[in-house]
């Protein structure tokens, strides 16, 4: 719904902006000369496998983590010097719970809203709509220990709402959910970003990126290897369709379907082909026994494993 | 790194209401359980060793031994209740229970988080020193009027404690460490100051050594309660806290500076271990 969206690139609306941006724990690079810019109101992804320096990102983002060189502007503060300024319109949905579990939802609304300097009786007066963003209304009085995982991810959500943020930065916000409950936050994210919200998202779930993102980055071993829409870093690396094949020698079938493919890669046991004319492919493949075979459209897991080789999640 | 302490600071002088609020709200959930555990082992000492070693002792700096030790368990009662505040609840909001990193992605600084540490330990050592004194008042050990003389020098012995706790917790590599500053340094306080015997019987080089250490002066403040005329006990209880402000001051520069370097390595480690959990579900 956001493909028109062109994001803006003037330093002075960006909601986020790095440049150069280095960080090394020990010896390890964890993210190597990092820049891009993010505009307001737009979701940007930052996409990549565990370990690709995506939380790293997120930290130095929040300026919760210093970086070893390059600069890093958000909402128009210079971050780590004057990062607390900057997190007075930010809201964070990090990966891990860190809810008060012995607290009741609103409690914990209440004592999250006093950490940004509200009264009690502001924060009263938000509250209903924040537990009805949340779908929380009937759990106001309960527990946070007694919530579902889903639930617990809603009130993140609805705490990191509480200053009223420009900008919302989440690491892996549905990472450990059932289908539902993710479907339920995509949905609740989708109405965020149409009030005009500003979203910086880190995942490893392809689909989570190409479903919320106007545009993403992805990462491996903290470089980032492309940039771009979802749909053109798809059109742009991989442009046709793609059949998986489970089974069998591959390196036979290697051979045998080569001349009718675009690219071939191997990633564990699957052999992915991908072919302009997946016909032509298929037709030399049925009848071999103890093949299976999908023919699906490209996404960005193929994209990954084009760029790097490996398959991002497995 | 200048510039990153400096961020670290604690940003202007009310942010750390909100963290000590959020603790009070914990702490009223199970507050019965918590006065009464307070109270426990100090009462325990003060029966045990008032009745049962007062018989032989007879008295002491002219009160009676139960007395003396009484003004001694408020001390250690501060001491205790700021020191195991710190090291066990604020280490576990800092390193497993997350709290300090959902705090952290609000507007508050880590100095904004320990002064409201500091300041609710230091809350607590006044209620368990406040309660022991109320115990030894109610039984006629002390005067009543003692207590509220006590109440800044007992607070000031909290913020002290709760410091070099809070050190003690950002520099220790994991709970295991925590014993050796608790037998090395906060037992031994409790035969060094006072509380148990007076300082006089004590060896002239322990002496000196006691009279560097903060629980020392608080000690005899209020055993003097009942001996000496009422403006002495003024004098003396200001001459501690002025002792034990500097200490504090100190302490939470120091605290804020040390502890900024933990947060950061257990935010590390808790995202590695994470890290390795995530693979193995195998998401």
């Amino acid at each position: 719904m956001n493909n028109f969206f062109q994001p803006s690139m003037n330093m002075s609306t960006a909601a986020i902006d790095l440049a150069g941006v280095k960080k090394s724990f020990g010896d390890k690079l964890v993210v190597n000369e990092l820049s891009f810019t993010v505009g307001r109101g737009e979701c940007f992804g930052l996409l990549g496998p565990n370990g690709a320096g995506k939380s790293t990102i997120a930290r130095m983002v929040l300026g919760m983590m210093s970086p070893d060189a390059g600069e890093i502007k958000v909402l128009d503060e210079p971050v780590p010097a004057r990062a607390r300024l900057a997190r007075m319109r930010i809201g964070v949905v990090p990966q891990f719970d860190n809810l008060e579990v012995e607290f009741t939802v609103r409690e914990n609304l209440l004592v999250f809203g006093r950490y940004f300097g509200m009264g009690a009786r502001k924060i009263e007066s938000i509250v209903p709509s924040l537990l009805e963003f949340a779908r929380l209304e009937s759990k106001a009085g309960t527990r946070v220990s007694e919530l579902s995982g889903g639930m617990k991810r809603r009130l993140t959500l609805a705490r990191a709402l509480i200053n009223d943020p420009h900008l919302l930065v989440m690491d892996e916000p549905t990472t450990g959910l059932d289908p539902h409950a993710r479907h339920l936050i995509w949905e609740r994210l989708r109405l965020l970003l149409a009030r005009g919200k500003t979203i910086l998202l880190t995942t490893h779930f392809m689909e989570e990126a190409e479903r919320l993102c106007d545009r993403l980055c992805v990462l491996e071993d903290g470089i980032k290897i492309a940039e771009g829409k979802p749909h053109a870093l798809i059109e742009e690396h991989i442009g046709c369709h793609v059949i998986e094949i489970y089974g069998g020698n591959p390196q036979e079938l290697y051979a045998l379907i080569r001349p009718y493919a675009r690219h071939l890669e191997v990633s564990g046991e699957t052999l992915f082909c991908y072919a302009p004319d997946p016909e032509q492919v298929l037709v030399r493949l049925r009848g071999r026994a103890g093949l299976r075979l999908m023919q699906r459209p490209p996404n960005l897991e193929d994209v990954f494993l084009r760029l790097t080789g490996r398959e991002m999640e497995k | 790194m200048g510039e990153g302490y400096a961020a670290a600071m604690p940003a202007n002088a009310h942010n750390w209401v909100a963290v000590w609020l959020r603790n009070f709200l914990a702490w009223k959930k199970v507050a019965l359980a918590s006065i009464l555990g307070n109270l426990a082992d100090p009462m325990t000492n003060l029966f045990g060793l008032g009745f049962g070693l007062g018989i032989i002792v007879g008295s002491v700096d002219g009160t009676s031994y139960i007395s003396f030790l009484a003004a001694g368990m408020v001390a250690t009662s501060a001491m205790t209740a700021a020191t195991f505040e710190t090291m066990y609840a604020a280490f576990a909001r800092m390193a497993t229970m997350r709290t300090w990193e959902a705090i952290l992605s609000t507007q508050l600084t880590l100095g904004d988080i320990i002064l409201g540490e500091l300041a609710w330990a230091a809350s607590k050592a006044v209620l368990a020193g406040v309660a022991i004194g109320v115990v030894a008042a109610i039984l006629g050990y002390a005067p009543w009027p003692s207590i509220l003389y006590a109440i800044p020098t007992i607070a000031l012995t909290g913020l002290a404690f709760a410091s070099l706790a809070m050190v003690v917790i950002s520099l220790a590599p994991s709970y295991d460490y925590f014993v050796f500053y608790q037998t090395l340094v906060v037992t031994p306080m409790v035969f060094l100051c006072g509380v148990v015997f007076p300082l006089s019987q004590m060896p002239s080089s322990f002496q000196h050594l006691a009279g560097g250490v903060a629980v020392g002066s608080f000690g005899r403040a209020p055993s003097s309660n009942n001996a000496g005329p009422p403006d002495a006990r003024c004098r003396h209880t200001y001459r501690c806290a002025l002792h034990l402000r500097g200490v504090a001051v100190l302490s939470v520069r120091g605290t804020v500076s040390s502890t900024s370097d933990a947060v950061r390595q257990h935010a590390t480690e808790n995202g590695d271990a994470n890290d390795a959990i995530l693979r193995d579900d195998g998401v």
